[in-house]
C-alpha cells in the first residue's frame, strides 16, 4: 500500500507545480468536466460576482478578508487534490460568528491550499496570529525540553498540567477534504507507528468503530474519549464526514500520552498528569513527539511542515507549533480582581473554563494557557506559560495576605 | 455536495475496496442497494455538473438510520443523477415505493375536476386540510449541490414568476435574510415560516449550505396558498386551510400550480419531470406526485382500536402527530395523509385521502355510539 501512495506523492508534486502557475488551466484540468455528452446542458456557470457570499452580517477573519476581487481571482483555483475556495471557505459562510467572539472562518483541505489560496489564507493568518507575516517571517520549532526552566508548580494551587499540539501527515489530505480511503490511511500510518512506541510510552489502540461497551465506557471515565463534533463550525467544514469510520483513540498504559486520530486534524497529541510537573509534561511529549516522527519516517512517511507556517493543521489558528500548554489552576481571589483579565493579556495567556474552550470555570478553579501558537517556539510558549502561572500563583499568595499586586509589564510576542 | 469528493478522478487513484464506505451497521435504502461491485462500477461517474456518487450518498453513509424506521439515504445533485446512477437509484426507488419498475410509467393528473366529493369531510372532525409538492426547475442543480450563484438565480426566477400571480393567489414574498422581526414573528404564527434544517439527514447531504442566503417564503395575501424557496427542494408549494374542504385545497393547489408552471414556461424554463419517474425532486422519496395530502382529524376512538394500523395500511395512509413528520399525536388529533408518492397520479392520491378519512371518521362515529365497525373494515386498495 505504501508503494501506491508514493507514487501518488510523486505525481503530486508535478501537478502541484502546475497549479500553481497555470491558475484557471490548471484549475480546468483538474476539475474535470469529461462526461459531459453531446447536447447535454453544462453546469451553469455564474461570474464571480454573482457567486461572491453574502458576508455583510460576519465576523470572522474570512469574511474580513475576502473582497469581491481576491473572490474573483481565486474562485476557479483548485489544489491539486482538487480542493476549492468555496469549500475552503463553506464553515466561514455557513456560521456568521459572534459579536465578541471572532473565529476564524476557513480551513485548509490540504497542505497545498496554504499556498494556492495565499491571497487569503495570508491576511487572514496576520490577523489571527497578532501580525505575524507569512511572507516576511519564519517559525522556529524547538522541541527540545531540557531548555525549560523551572516549570514544577506549587500543587496546592495547580491541579493539573497538560501540553496538546496536532500533526498532520504530509501526502495525505486534511479532514474537511479527505476520501475515506485517505482517512483509512492516515489510520493506519499514525496507528502503525504507535505500536513501536516502547517503555512508558507503550500503549494501545481503540477504534471508534470496534471498541467494546466496556472499553468506551472506560475512556468516557479517564475523560479521553472525543465522539463525533457537533459544533457546526466543524460540522459545515465537512470533517465529520463518514463518522466514526477511520476514527480513534490511542493512549500509553500509564494514560500519560494519548492521540486522536482523525478527529479535527490527522492527529492531536497530548502529554497530560495529575499535579504541577509542566517540566516532565512538556518532556514526555517532545520524545513522545519525536519519537512518532521517527517511527513514520521509517516507514516512509513525514509530516507537514514548512519554515514560514511550521507545521500545517487544518485550522489556520493552529498551525506553527499548534501547542496549547495548560495547568488547572486555583485562583478565587485574582480571578475576582479587575485586574485579573489585563494580567493574563500582559502574560499572553488566556483563560477557560475547566471544561475546556467555551466552558466556565467552576469553583474558583481556571483552564490557564497560552494565547499565541504561531511565531514562537514550543519551548518558548512552554516557558511563557511557566513563567506566567508562577506570577498569578504569587499573586494568589499575595491576596490571601492581604498584599497588593501588580499588573506586570508586557511581554514581547514574536521573540 | 462538493465536500471530500471534490476531485473525483483523484480518487480513483485508490481501490474501490479503499475506499468503499462501511455499511454494516446501516439501515436504510441505499445501504441494502450498494454493494462492493455496484461502488465500483459506478464510483468514476459523473453527472455533467460534476456530482459524484459520493456526493449521492454522502448523507446514506453519515446516518446509519433507524432500526424501525427506513430512510432512504441518497439524494439527487441534479436531474441527471438519477439516470447516471440509475443502478442504484432504480432498485432503491423499487424498494421504496412498492415495486415501481425501472419500465413503469408514471400518471399526472392536475385535474382537479376529476376528484369525486371532497368537498364535505365533517368539520367537526376533520380540522384543517392540506395539499404540498415541490418542483425542480430544470437546467439548475439541487439543493445537495447548487452553488450560491444557481440558488439565487432560482430565488430569482421564482419571485418573477410568483409576483405575476393574480386574484385570491397575489401575494408577497419574504426572503429570509431580509424579513423584518414583525414579519418573522407573524409567519412563526401563521404557522409558515421554515428554520434552517438540524436534521442530520438533510444537513450532511449539504442542502443547508450558505444558509439563509437566497431562501424565503412567499404566500398569498389570503394565507391559503404558500410556496418555499430553495430549503429541501427548488420549490415546495402548499395549498391549506381551515376545515374538511379538501376539493377547495386540492383546486386552488391545481390552478396554482398550473400557473406557476405557465409562468416559468414564458419565461423559458420548465419544471423537471419525466413519464418514468414523474416530479423530480432531491430526495427519491418524492418522486412521481411528490404530493402529500392530509388532514388534522379527530379519532380518539378509532386510534386507539386494535386494528387502527391495519386499517390505514389497506386504505394506503399514514399516520403522524400534528407536528408533522416525527411528532406525536395530541389530544387524539392525528395528521393522515397517503403514503404513496410514485406510481399514481394527484387525483388518485387525494381521492385515497377523500374516501380513507371519510371512512375514518364514520368509524369514529359509530366507535363513539359505542357500535361496532367490523362491517366497515375496507379492502386492501
Amino acid at each position: 500500500m505504501a508503494s501506491s501512495f508514493t507514487r501518488i506523492l510523486s505525481s503530486k508534486r508535478n501537478v502541484g507545480i502546475l497549479s500553481l502557475v497555470g491558475g484557471s488551466v490548471a484549475a480546468g484540468f483538474l476539475l474535470h468536466r469529461e462526461h459531459v455528452t453531446a447536447g447535454e446542458p453544462l453546469r451553469r456557470r455564474y461570474p464571480a460576482s454573482a457567486e461572491y457570499p453574502d458576508l455583510r452580517k460576519h465576523n470572522n477573519c474570512m469574511a474580513s478578508s475576502l473582497t469581491p476581487a481576491i473572490y474573483a481571482k481565486l474562485c476557479d483555483k483548485a489544489t491539486p487534490n482538487g480542493y476549492t475556495l468555496d469549500q475552503a471557505i463553506q464553515t466561514g459562510v455557513d456560521n456568521p460568528g459572534h459579536p465578541f467572539i471572532k473565529t476564524v472562518g476557513l480551513v485548509a483541505g490540504d497542505e497545498e491550499s496554504y499556498e494556492v489560496f495565499a491571497e487569503l489564507l495570508d491576511p487572514v493568518i496576520k490577523e489571527r496570529h497578532n501580525g505575524y507575516d507569512p511572507r516576511a517571517m519564519k517559525h522556529p520549532t524547538d522541541l527540545n525540553a531540557s531548555k525549560i526552566q523551572s516549570g514544577v508548580f506549587d500543587e496546592r494551587y495547580v491541579l493539573s498540567s497538560r501540553v496538546r499540539t496536532g500533526r498532520s501527515i504530509r501526502g495525505l489530505s486534511l479532514p474537511p477534504a479527505c476520501t475515506r480511503a485517505e482517512r483509512r490511511e492516515v489510520e493506519r500510518v499514525v496507528v502503525d507507528a504507535l505500536s513501536g512506541l516502547k517503555e512508558d510510552l507503550t500503549g494501545k489502540y481503540y477504534s471508534l468503530t470496534l471498541m467494546t461497551e466496556q472499553e468506551q465506557q472506560q475512556l468516557i471515565d479517564d475523560h479521553f474519549l472525543f465522539d463525533k463534533p457537533v459544533s457546526p463550525l466543524l460540522t459545515c467544514a465537512g470533517m465529520a464526514r463518514d463518522w466514526p469510520d477511520g476514527r480513534g483513540i490511542w493512549h500509553n498504559n500509564e494514560k500519560t500520552f494519548l492521540i486522536w486520530i482523525n478527529e479535527e486534524d490527522h492527529t492531536r497529541v497530548i502529554s497530560m498528569e495529575k499535579g504541577g510537573n509542566m517540566k516532565r509534561v512538556f518532556e514526555r511529549f517532545c520524545r513522545g513527539l519525536k519519537e512518532v516522527e521517527r517511527l513514520i519516517q521509517e516507514r516512509g512517511w513525514e509530516f507537514m511542515w514548512n519554515e514560514r507556517l511550521g507545521y500545517i493543521l487544518t485550522c489556520p489558528s493552529n498551525l506553527g507549533t499548534g501547542l496549547r500548554a495548560g495547568v488547572h489552576v486555583k485562583l478565587p481571589r485574582l480571578s475576582k480582581d479587575p485586574r485579573f483579565s489585563k494580567i493574563l493579556d500582559n502574560l499572553r495567556l488566556q483563560k477557560r473554563g475547566t471544561g475546556g474552550v467555551d466552558t466556565a470555570a467552576v469553583g474558583g478553579v481556571f483552564d490557564i494557557s497560552n494565547l499565541d501558537r504561531l511565531g514562537q517556539s514550543e519551548v518558548q510558549l512552554v516557558q511563557t506559560v511557566i513563567d506566567g502561572v508562577n506570577y498569578l500563583i504569587e499573586c494568589e499568595k499575595r491576596l490571601e495576605k492581604g498584599q497588593d499586586i501588580k499588573v506586570p509589564a508586557p511581554i514581547k510576542q514574536f521573540k | 455536495m462538493p465536500f471530500g469528493n471534490t476531485h473525483n478522478k483523484f480518487k480513483m487513484n485508490y481501490s474501490a475496496e479503499q475506499e468503499f464506505p462501511d455499511l454494516s451497521q446501516h439501515n436504510n435504502h441505499m445501504a441494502k442497494v450498494l454493494t462492493l461491485d455496484m461502488y465500483a462500477q459506478l464510483r468514476d461517474k459523473e453527472t455533467p455538473s460534476g456530482f459524484t456518487l459520493d456526493d449521492l450518498i454522502q448523507t446514506g453513509v453519515d446516518n446509519p438510520g433507524h432500526p424501525f424506521i427506513m430512510t432512504v439515504g441518497c439524494v439527487a445533485g441534479d436531474e441527471e443523477t438519477y439516470d447516471v446512477f440509475k443502478d442504484l437509484m432504480d432498485p432503491v426507488i423499487e424498494d421504496r415505493h412498492g415495486g415501481y419498475k425501472p419500465s413503469d410509467k408514471h400518471k399526472t393528473d392536475l385535474n382537479a375536476e376529476n376528484l369525486e366529493g371532497g368537498d364535505d369531510l365533517d368539520p367537526n372532525y376533520v380540522l384543517s386540510s392540506r395539499v404540498r409538492t415541490g418542483r425542480s426547475i430544470r437546467g439548475f442543480c439541487l439543493p445537495p449541490h447548487c452553488s450560491r450563484g444557481e440558488r439565487r438565480a432560482i430565488e430569482q426566477l421564482s419571485i418573477e414568476a410568483l409576483d405575476s400571480l393574480e386574484g385570491d393567489l397575489k401575494g408577497k414574498y419574504y426572503a429570509l435574510k431580509n424579513m423584518t422581526d414583525e414579519e418573522q414573528q407573524q409567519l412563526i404564527d401563521d404557522h409558515f415560516l421554515f428554520d434552517k434544517p438540524v436534521s442530520p439527514l438533510l444537513l450532511a447531504s449539504g442542502m443547508a449550505r450558505d444558509w439563509p442566503d437566497a431562501r424565503g417564503i412567499w404566500h398569498n395575501d389570503n394565507k391559503t396558498f404558500l410556496v418555499w424557496v430553495n430549503e429541501e427542494d427548488h420549490l415546495r408549494v402548499i395549498s391549506m386551510q381551515k376545515g374538511g374542504n379538501m376539493r377547495e385545497v386540492f383546486t386552488r393547489f391545481c390552478t396554482g400550480l398550473t400557473k406557476i408552471e405557465d409562468l416559468f414556461k414564458n419565461r423559458g424554463h420548465e419544471f423537471m419531470w419525466n413519464e418514468h419517474l414523474g416530479y423530480v425532486l432531491t430526495c427519491p422519496s418524492n418522486l412521481g406526485t411528490g404530493l402529500r395530502a392530509g388532514v388534522h382529524v379527530k379519532l380518539p376512538n378509532v386510534s386507539k382500536h386494535e386494528k387502527f394500523g391495519e386499517i390505514l395500511k389497506r386504505l394506503r395512509l399514514q399516520k403522524r402527530g400534528t407536528g408533522g413528520v416525527d411528532t406525536a399525536a395530541v389530544g387524539g388529533v392525528f395528521d393522515i395523509s397517503n403514503a404513496d408518492r410514485l406510481g399514481f397520479s394527484e387525483v388518485e392520491l387525494v381521492q385515497m385521502v377523500v374516501d380513507g378519512v371519510n371512512l375514518l371518521v364514520n368509524m369514529e362515529k359509530r366507535l363513539e355510539a359505542g357500535e361496532a365497525i367490523n362491517d366497515l373494515m375496507p379492502e386492501q386498495k
